[in-house]
């Protein structure tokens, strides 16, 4: 074998993997996008109807909600996971049996399957024998007999909750990794001047971790409009429509009313929307790193 | 004074996010072991029991065959996506290939697309080719996920390696594919061996391509929980269990690469 051709020899056999298992259904999703087919009606694609897709979903009011639903999942779910790892990462940066404790308790929420997180909270919400909706009814009278999964803004509140609960120790382990990179001393010697602390965090750390907080949201974002898996085992999308998501949209159009034609559009402007932040994402670390390197 | 009361507020907030994060695993666990009146109180003090054990492992709930399809389908996974990975991942880290950029790039924003496009035309595909509901489509499909994520984990791990031993041994006339198997790979172990529970922890929780590919046969332990809620209502106590079942295997593997589980789950997405 050459020598010269060896390294692209090595890339092959990923390639090969990630051409057939993404470029290509990519491709086949598009070009189905812009047919008619019902596949409860036949097993071939019918004839091509231009963007007739597209232009149906413009108006049509369910997906208009998803895509609603989707935006305020994705803002409030990213916020709060952002500003909940920032505030973390700073309390579990110094030493400490306590803090090694918590550090490796945060690891257990990721390794935790998504779907198992959606069926144990709609359990601990339960209104009937949930401990956690009987709990705050002891704590909290006012929210004694609240129907959590049956209201609405409720619900998509626990959505969003156990979403937090599965992303905030990642992330906060990013910023930890953030934290250790940034120098200690303007620190040292504002502390040594007698800044307080909160001075301290808002004047000089977060300033620094402006990089890191900016990439952190941008990847929550997309994991955020990724998430799928807790909308089936938590709510069903519902009470109603209120917490159905674009993924969940999709994946009803698709394999409950099984319309390929105007699934594959519907999974096509998410893919644009997700493309558009992922190219902004990589633009961004690509300046990150000629910033460190420079 | 205000040292201590620092000391303490601190020490107490950490309990408090301990809490927060443990309570819904403790509570599957007890839920788990509960007989099914117990599961409906909240009270702690029952009787300990494994009937559920028992109970989701016979029929009709079969959890026995989930956990069989949930061990093969990531094991081949990660078994074809790790080898794969490590040489692109190499030939990333080593070579000024052609393109390279774009091919990052490429990469890079494969792990970005939703699963729920990817799996329309598989789903399409399969059923043409009469596939749905194998274990083999659910590999495949996995692969689509897992294989761009590893290749920039073990990048990360392949980067930090200095090269100087590989080059001094190539000057000792080594071929480069010596070089991969005799050095570079020891030293990668660690970092390769975490990408792979890594790769095994994402295919093993996987849900939507199991929900939307099996039915039968080849459906994984994510999916059967989907199967406890019956015409008779939610079987919490069962659920539990096999929430038990799905989530004791990955936590020990995930503490088992505590050390490294940081810098793992930074690599790629920072690097």
């Amino acid at each position: 074998m050459q020598e010269r051709l060896l390294p692209y020899w090595l890339l092959i056999p990923a390639f090969v993997i990630v051409l057939a298992t993404t470029i290509y259904p990519l491709a086949y999703s598009f070009v189905t996008s812009f047919r008619a087919w019902d596949l409860t009606q036949s097993r071939r694609p019918e004839g091509f109807v231009g963007i007739e897709n597209y232009i149906y979903a413009a108006s049509e009011e369910q997906f208009l909600n998803s895509l609603w639903v989707t935006f305020i999942f994705v803002v409030t779910s990213v916020a709060l996971t952002v500003v909940l790892a920032m505030a973390l990462a700073l309390l579990l940066r110094r030493k400490g049996p306590m803090h090694t404790f918590t550090r490796i308790v945060l690891i257990l929420p990721f390794a935790m399957s998504p779907a198992l997180i959606g069926v144990s909270y709609r359990f601990m919400f339960n209104p009937e024998f949930g401990v956690l909706a009987k709990g705050l009814g002891a704590i909290f009278p006012a929210l004694e007999g609240v129907p959590w999964l049956a209201d609405p803004q409720l619900a998509m509140g626990i959505l969003v909750l156990t979403d937090v609960w599965h992303w905030t120790p990642y992330m906060t382990f990013m910023c930890l990794g953030g934290l250790a990179s940034i120098p200690r001393e303007t620190e040292e010697a504002a502390r040594i001047d007698g800044a307080s602390n909160l001075r301290i965090v808002f004047g000089i750390i977060l300033p620094q971790m402006k990089g890191v907080i900016a990439v952190m949201a941008v990847l929550k974002t997309i994991f955020a409009l990724k998430m799928f898996d807790q909308v089936v085992t938590l709510t069903g999308g519902g009470p109603g429509t209120s917490t159905e998501t674009l993924a969940y949209f999709i994946f009803n159009v698709g394999f409950r009313w099984f319309d390929m034609g105007y699934a594959s559009a519907l999974a096509w402007i998410l893919t644009a929307i997700m493309m558009f932040i992922s190219i902004w994402y990589v633009r961004m670390l690509l300046s990150e790193k000629k910033m460190a390197t420079a | 004074m205000r040292k201590t009361l620092t000391y303490i507020g601190e020490r107490v907030l950490l309990v408090f996010v301990s809490v927060i994060v443990l309570f819904p695993i403790v509570w599957m666990f007890l839920t788990a072991f509960k007989q099914s009146r117990d599961a409906y109180s909240l009270s702690l003090n029952f009787q300990p029991t494994l009937q559920n054990f028992v109970t989701v492992f016979s029929e009709p709930w079969n959890l026995g065959s989930m956990v069989l399809n949930s061990v093969i389908v990531a094991t081949v996974t990660v078994a074809i996506a790790v080898p794969c990975a490590t040489l692109a991942a190499y030939s990333f880290s080593r070579f000024r290939v052609k393109a390279r950029k774009f091919l990052f790039f490429l990469i890079l924003s494969t792990q970005f697309i939703p699963a729920v496009v990817i799996v329309l035309p598989f789903f399409l595909m399969f059923r043409q080719l009469d596939m749905l509901d194998t274990r083999l489509a659910l590999i495949i499909v996995n692969l689509a996920i897992v294989t761009p994520f590893v290749i920039w984990m073990i990048k990360g791990f392949i980067d930090a390696i200095p090269t100087d031993s590989e080059e001094a041994a190539m000057i000792d006339g080594a071929s480069r594919l010596r070089v991969i198997k005799d050095i570079v790979l020891p030293v990668a172990a660690p970092g390769i061996m975490t990408s792979s529970i890594f790769c095994f922890i994402l295919t093993w929780n996987e849900f939507l391509f199991a929900l939307i590919l099996s039915r039968r046969d080849a459906v994984t332990l994510p999916v059967g929980l989907v199967s406890f809620r019956t015409e008779q209502g939610d079987l919490w106590e069962l659920m539990s269990a096999a929430g038990v079942m799905i989530t004791v295997p990955i936590f020990i593997m995930a503490l088992f690469i505590q050390k490294h589980f940081t810098r793992g789950m930074t690599a790629g997405a920072v690097k």
